[in-house]
């Protein structure tokens, strides 16, 4: 089933009963090619440029609950390509090209949309970091800008530019950064594997990983075993624990990120808005709801639900940005589960048993990567070579010190990003 | 969140700063190699459950404190003097 002008159209006029479910529903097989641990946005992107990029059909995504139902529904929608140093920016920037193309390739309206992200700074040293940023991203081929305090106002005059403490000097504005529908993203990918005959087997937890002389062989499950010759672990937060299926501990530690939206207002925050210094991030989504949040919550959970210091300190950052903020009323707020590594950067790698993969460590900006994640885990899974854009995001680099990517420069432990 | 400091009582977590798992406390000799520093460092068993962490009690009376904490529910079970779990 695709989707057209047309299509609609006739839909509209005929009470809508022609639409189809997006996808298939099958029982699993007893054996694929590729098994896919991971029904969020990241396996389901893998799964589709497997079999986009790379003519593989015999695939199986095994999802735990249902698609959608994980982080790719629970986040806050950034899209991005702001990076700063090699490993990420070439990644990064190589995912909003996808982003790009996205809706196109999978005929899909994932409603990206490229209002621009503008990251503030309050200091003369703040700027010339910014300014060092915007250079290394347009070096990448990517976008920056830097605004100083009368080009920011004229685009964004509901901020607080006097606060005492952080007073605005300007801002990174990276335009084609911006926002998308997460659970279209999901649905679109899951679609486009399905269509290309990938099984997406929901309601399938995985309960063990077989493993025979250093070679993978398949998976335990809820719905029984399925052998499989190659196994990819993609389960963000739960990465711990599926990894420790094959023996193996991951240098990741998952903590809570909280988020929050306000009732539905009339259009007023046109950008992504940054505020680093206060931890806080806001955007408007297209249903009018002021969608932001902050930092982690600092301790390790699976809880997906914080506790009130984080929500206390976000609120108040958000007032002294932008104080109008405090009118509108918050209708819900969640925790996302974050796999964090020790850099604060990701890993797609292979691992020490043969057939095996993981893709984790995506911290707390794993939604911008869905479509790059995907397609460099394809490429790696398919060919056994990395893909030119993800050479870096190693497994090894935490035990040798070699190739960590500290975008951040705090250090290479877990309590620091 | 509240956290009972051996030496304070039942506070806020808000006053503890979160080291990480106790592992902390297991520190390798300098020349165990570089597995145990790669374990001991980076590698985390991460557990969804019951879990025993470090935290510093920073703005109360300065103690290391290990909790017994369940990462699912953030019950607290349980804490003692980092001293003492050492011990």
């Amino acid at each position: 089933m695709r989707f057209s002008g047309l299509r609609v159209l006739k839909e509209g006029l005929t009470g809508n009963k022609g639409w189809q479910p997006h996808w298939r529903d099958p029982e699993p097989k007893p054996e694929y090619d590729i098994v896919i641990i991971g029904g969020g946005g990241h396996g389901l992107s893998t799964a589709y440029y497997l079999a986009r990029d790379h003519g593989l059909k015999n695939i199986a995504v095994l999802e735990r609950g249902y698609i959608g139902g994980g982080n790719i529904g629970r986040n806050t929608t950034i899209v991005r390509a702001n990076y700063f140093l090699q490993g990420n920016s070439e990644f990064y920037s190589h995912s909003l090209k996808l982003w790009e193309g996205l809706e196109e390739d999978l005929n899909y309206n994932v409603m990206h949309s490229q209002r621009g992200i503008i990251n503030l700074f309050h200091s003369d040293g703040q700027r010339d970091a910014a300014a060092r940023r915007g250079n290394m991203m347009i070096s990448q081929g990517d976008d920056a800008i830097l605004l100083g305090r009368e080009e920011l106002r004229k685009m964004v005059p509901f901020l607080n530019f006097d606060d005492l403490r952080f007073p605005l000097y300007g801002g990174l504005y990276h335009p084609r950064g911006g926002t998308a529908r997460h659970d279209a993203v999901a649905w679109g990918y899951a679609r486009g594997a399905d269509t290309r005959g990938v099984d997406l087997i929901q309601n399938c937890e995985v309960t063990g990983i077989d493993i025979e002389n250093g070679q993978v062989r398949g998976v335990q499950t809820v719905r029984g075993p399925i052998r499989a010759r190659k196994v990819a672990m993609v389960v963000a937060g739960r990465s711990s624990q599926v990894a420790a299926m094959a023996g193996m501990r991951l240098p990741i530690e998952s903590h809570i990120l909280q988020a929050f939206v306000t009732e539905g207002l009339k259009p007023v925050i046109d950008h992504v808005i940054t505020f680093g210094m206060g931890h806080f991030y806001i955007s408007q989504s297209d249903k009018g709801g002021l969608v932001f949040g902050g930092d982690l919550d600092f301790y390790a959970s699976y809880a997906a639900r914080g506790n009130l210091p984080t929500v206390e300190h976000v609120m108040e950052a958000g007032m002294a940005l932008m104080p109008m903020i405090g009118k509108a009323r918050v209708l819900r707020s969640w925790g996302g589960i974050m796999d964090m590594s020790p850099d604060g950067s990701p890993i797609i790698d292979r691992t020490h048993i043969d057939g095996l993969y993981v893709n984790c460590g995506w911290n707390y900006g794993g939604f911008k990567a869905v479509p790059g994640s995907g397609n460099v885990f394809a490429h790696l899974i398919a060919t056994g070579n990395y893909h030119p854009a993800a050479t870096r995001f190693r497994l090894d680099r935490f035990r040798t010190g070699r190739g960590i990517i500290d975008e951040e420069g705090k250090g290479s432990q877990h309590n620091l990003h | 969140m509240r956290i009972t400091c051996p030496h304070c009582g039942e506070r806020d977590h808000r006053e503890f700063y979160y080291k990480g798992h106790a592992l902390a406390l297991e520190r390798p000799s300098p020349d165990a190699g570089e597995a145990a520093w790669d374990d001991y460092v980076h590698q985390r068993e991460n557990p969804a459950g019951v879990t025993r962490d470090l935290w510093y009690h920073e703005g109360g009376c300065g103690a290391w404190v290990v909790v017994s904490r369940n990462t699912l529910t953030h019950e607290v079970l349980g804490t003692q003097a980092a001293s003492e779990a050492r011990a």
